[in-house]
């Protein structure tokens, strides 16, 4: 039942709006002390190695070392061999893909079924929508989520709302929008945006990020299956650093089921996507050096989230990508009600990138609702 | 012995003098300028025409001063280009790049036929526009290297660099266009005669906010001219295979358009002071397709030949380079000799050597500045960085 927690322990180090008391200032990894280089793959990422179990059933099957596009091209490759109606469209996706991504699926499965869009997102995301409402699967292809802007009213006033405005009659649940999300290091303005904040504000729509190849596969192929349109955002910087034993023959991941990574009692982490790995390096650090035990939370789904692994929290820190103001947060914090806001909620964003920057204009609210608070 | 004694003899005679006097003299070659014509006149090719009576003139008069300038300045373009290349590659230049080499004749012939009053604004194949707008090259090296001494003080980079009346520096394909017609819009309300140019690639032209554009410039007869930079690929995607249509000056409908050889700097610059006279007379917008060719991938991280043959590169660096062409020119109608255009090459490599001198010493913009520029405030603004003990000033 959300609330029930643990009693109230504040590790003081923890509660402090002021500057923290050095040991964990400077046991944080320096690289995110040091700008202006900041590290690219800092962070360890632990490869899964235990054997998956999804719903306490093990995925059996032969598996194969597979780095993240590779188990989205594994997931694609999949969906097209099961799916007739499967078509995968984008920018550059024919020859496989700026990220390689859709590699061979041209040559195994024709031009008709992997073909390349021209420049225009919007475009691509209404004529998905089109693909989507006959029946057949779309799988739409964005070069970046940086350029998702142009096709942001495609996806929200039309691929949101169309099972809702025609009572049931039409949806295009089938499609499925795929997108490299998250900053590089070096991408700058345009090839380093997360922006899922924005889509998570958006009803009849699901928003699913992974943290490695085999939840990638896992989900993307959920995300396929699910009868609602779904946006799947990719880290970028995952792309080739991370690698696992990912099962060859397809298996689901259920969407809106958060995954607790580690059990703890003093505090909930939540991340998705690349920060799950920082995070997860930061709850060991805080139990090595502030003996400190850390729950740490991949939410997976965005939109709708996993309410229920989430509310049971008295303390969280949730650690995203995105520019702080109006970030995923705030719809978070609304589900979590006032009643288990008792204790002091942080919100930690680290950005990896350099031009990534946030207005804080409300940063001077937090502290006095926080202040209230504990008051 | 009698020989030895001559010599000897003769040595004294001629005095210490002799000593000193060279056995063979070399005469230096002294260049006279009355040999060189002052102006050459050029048959250029027809362009194509849409919805036009008249295009442009087919011949055009190129003079000694203005040959030169133009060769200089294609050529500082394609050193410049060519260093970045080598900086990108040694990564002292990050990010993105993308480059402007075999294109040049594009951005020099468009500042020939303009003036300084008129206004550009292009995509992020811009470093070209932007040392023809007037940035130095030590700036725009500068600011590829992140250097405080950049354009943009090291914050812009490679795709966002602007000068005075150069508007960028776009990153997002297709965006600049609505930009352009709106600049045009504040040059037919100041009424001070001037234009704007509205550049975009083939690619973008497939962009659905090109044609919402069309449509407000011909509407409201905005002094813009739409050019499209069409070098055949966008990104690594063909125009046969990206556009039902690939006669991209027809593609305004009923904008009148114009196809231009992009490689040839004659043809561009009278092709757009015709589009310019046209502008500016009030008959409203007006598009310009240039066909010209990048040598380059589409950007650094691309290598440029799995869409394309290394063939095919070579064919249009050997026939069509817009450099040797001009130089070619130049050359056959005696408005230049060899010497003196290896001068100005040589002048050329100093300038760009120092400049990426300038551009690899230094010093970065400092940390403070971060947060810079966000908003305009009057009291500056304090932003949280990564963490809530992390916090920049932000001056507006």
């Amino acid at each position: 039942m959300p609330g029930s927690c643990s009693p109230l322990r504040f590790p003081y180090p923890l509660l402090h709006l002021h500057p923290p008391p050095s040991a964990l200032f400077h046991s944080l990894p320096s690289p995110l002390l040091h700008f202006p280089h900041p590290p690219f793959h800092h962070f360890p990422h632990p490869p899964y190695t235990a054997p998956l179990r999804l719903n306490n059933v093990s995925v059996a099957g032969q598996t194969q070392k597979m780095n993240l596009f590779q188990s989205i091209t594994s997931a694609l490759d999949n969906t097209l061999s099961r799916d007739p109606t499967a078509v995968i469209f984008g920018e550059d996706v024919a020859f496989g893909g700026v990220f390689r991504c859709t590699v061979g699926l041209r040559d195994k499965y024709g031009k008709d079924r992997v073909f390349n869009t021209p420049l225009c997102e919007q475009g691509i995301v209404g004529f998905g929508i089109g693909v989507a409402v006959t029946g057949a699967t779309a799988i739409a292809e964005i070069q970046f989520a940086d350029y998702i802007f142009p096709a942001f009213d495609q996806i929200v006033n039309e691929a949101a709302k169309y099972r809702y405005r025609s009572g049931d009659l039409f949806n295009c649940g089938s499609l499925t929008i795929r997108a490299p999300w998250g900053c590089v290091g070096h991408g700058g303005l345009y090839h380093s945006q997360s922006p899922e904040a924005f889509f998570a504000h958006c009803p009849g729509i699901k928003v699913v990020i992974p943290r490695s190849p085999l939840q990638a596969k896992g989900l993307l192929l959920s995300c396929i299956e699910d009868k609602n349109p779904c946006i799947f955002f990719e880290p970028k910087i995952l792309y080739r650093a991370a690698v696992e034993q990912v099962p060859v023959e397809p298996y689901y991941i259920p969407l809106s089921q958060a995954e607790v990574l580690q059990e703890g009692s003093d505090v909930t982490l939540v991340a998705w996507g690349t920060q799950v790995h920082v995070i997860r390096e930061v709850a060991t650090m805080a139990q090595e050096k502030l003996g400190v035990s850390c729950e740490v939370i991949d939410l997976k789904t965005i939109l709708p989230w996993d309410t229920e692994a989430v509310c049971k929290v008295n303390r969280m820190l949730e650690n995203h990508f995105s520019p702080h103001v109006s970030g995923s947060l705030s719809p978070l914090l609304a589900s979590i009600g006032p009643w288990n806001l008792v204790g002091i909620i942080f919100v930690c964003v680290i950005f990896l990138c350099h031009s990534m920057v946030t207005v804080l204009s409300n940063y001077r609210w937090v502290k006095t609702f926080v202040t209230w608070l504990i008051c | 012995m009698r020989k030895m004694l001559l010599a000897a003899l003769s040595r004294v005679l001629q005095g210490p003098a002799a000593a000193a006097r060279p056995v063979s003299r070399v005469v230096v070659a002294s260049r006279n300028y009355a040999d060189f014509a002052s102006e050459a006149t050029f048959d250029i090719k027809k362009c194509d025409l849409h919805r036009l009576e008249e295009g442009p003139p087919v011949t055009a008069v190129l003079t000694r001063e203005e040959g030169l300038h133009y060769y200089k300045t294609m050529q500082t373009i394609r050193r410049m280009e060519l260093k970045s290349d080598q900086l990108y590659k040694q990564k002292i230049i990050r990010g993105f790049c993308h480059l402007y080499d075999g294109q040049e004749a594009c951005c020099v012939g468009l500042e020939a036929a303009i003036k300084p009053t008129d206004h550009l604004i292009t995509a992020y194949r811009a470093h070209g526009y932007a040392y023809t707008r007037g940035t130095p090259v030590r700036e725009i090296l500068a600011e590829l290297t992140g250097r405080k001494g950049g354009c943009a003080k090291g914050k812009g980079g490679s795709m966002h660099m602007y000068a005075q009346n150069f508007y960028g520096g776009n990153g997002i394909v297709g965006a600049q266009v609505p930009l352009g017609a709106g600049i045009a819009l504040a040059c037919k309300y100041f009424g001070k005669d001037e234009i704007c140019l509205t550049l975009y690639g083939d690619g973008a032209a497939n962009q659905g906010q090109i044609f919402e554009t069309y449509n407000m410039a011909a509407l409201w007869k905005l002094p813009c001219i739409f050019i499209c930079e069409n070098n055949r690929y966008g990104m690594g995607t063909s125009v046969e295979r990206a556009a039902a249509s690939t006669d991209y000056y027809k593609r305004g409908d009923y904008i009148p358009g114009i196809r231009v050889d992009g490689m040839d700097i004659l043809c561009v610059r009278e092709a757009t002071k015709f589009a310019a006279e046209h502008c500016r007379s009030g008959k409203g917008p007006i598009l310009m397709e240039l066909q010209t060719y990048r040598y380059h991938g589409h950007s650094m991280s691309d290598p440029g030949i799995s869409y394309r043959t290394r063939e095919e590169i070579q064919e249009v660096r050997s026939k069509s380079d817009p450099i040797t062409l001009l130089k070619d020119r130049m050359l056959n109608n005696s408005l230049s000799s060899v010497e003196e255009l290896k001068e100005i090459d040589v002048e050329v490599r100093k300038e760009i050597e120092e400049a990426a001198q300038f551009a690899t010493t230094d010093p970065e913009p400092p940390l403070e500045e971060l947060c810079y520029h966000i908003y305009k405030n009057e009291p500056p603004f304090e932003v949280r960085g990564p963490s809530q003990w992390i916090k920049y000033k932000s001056v507006g």
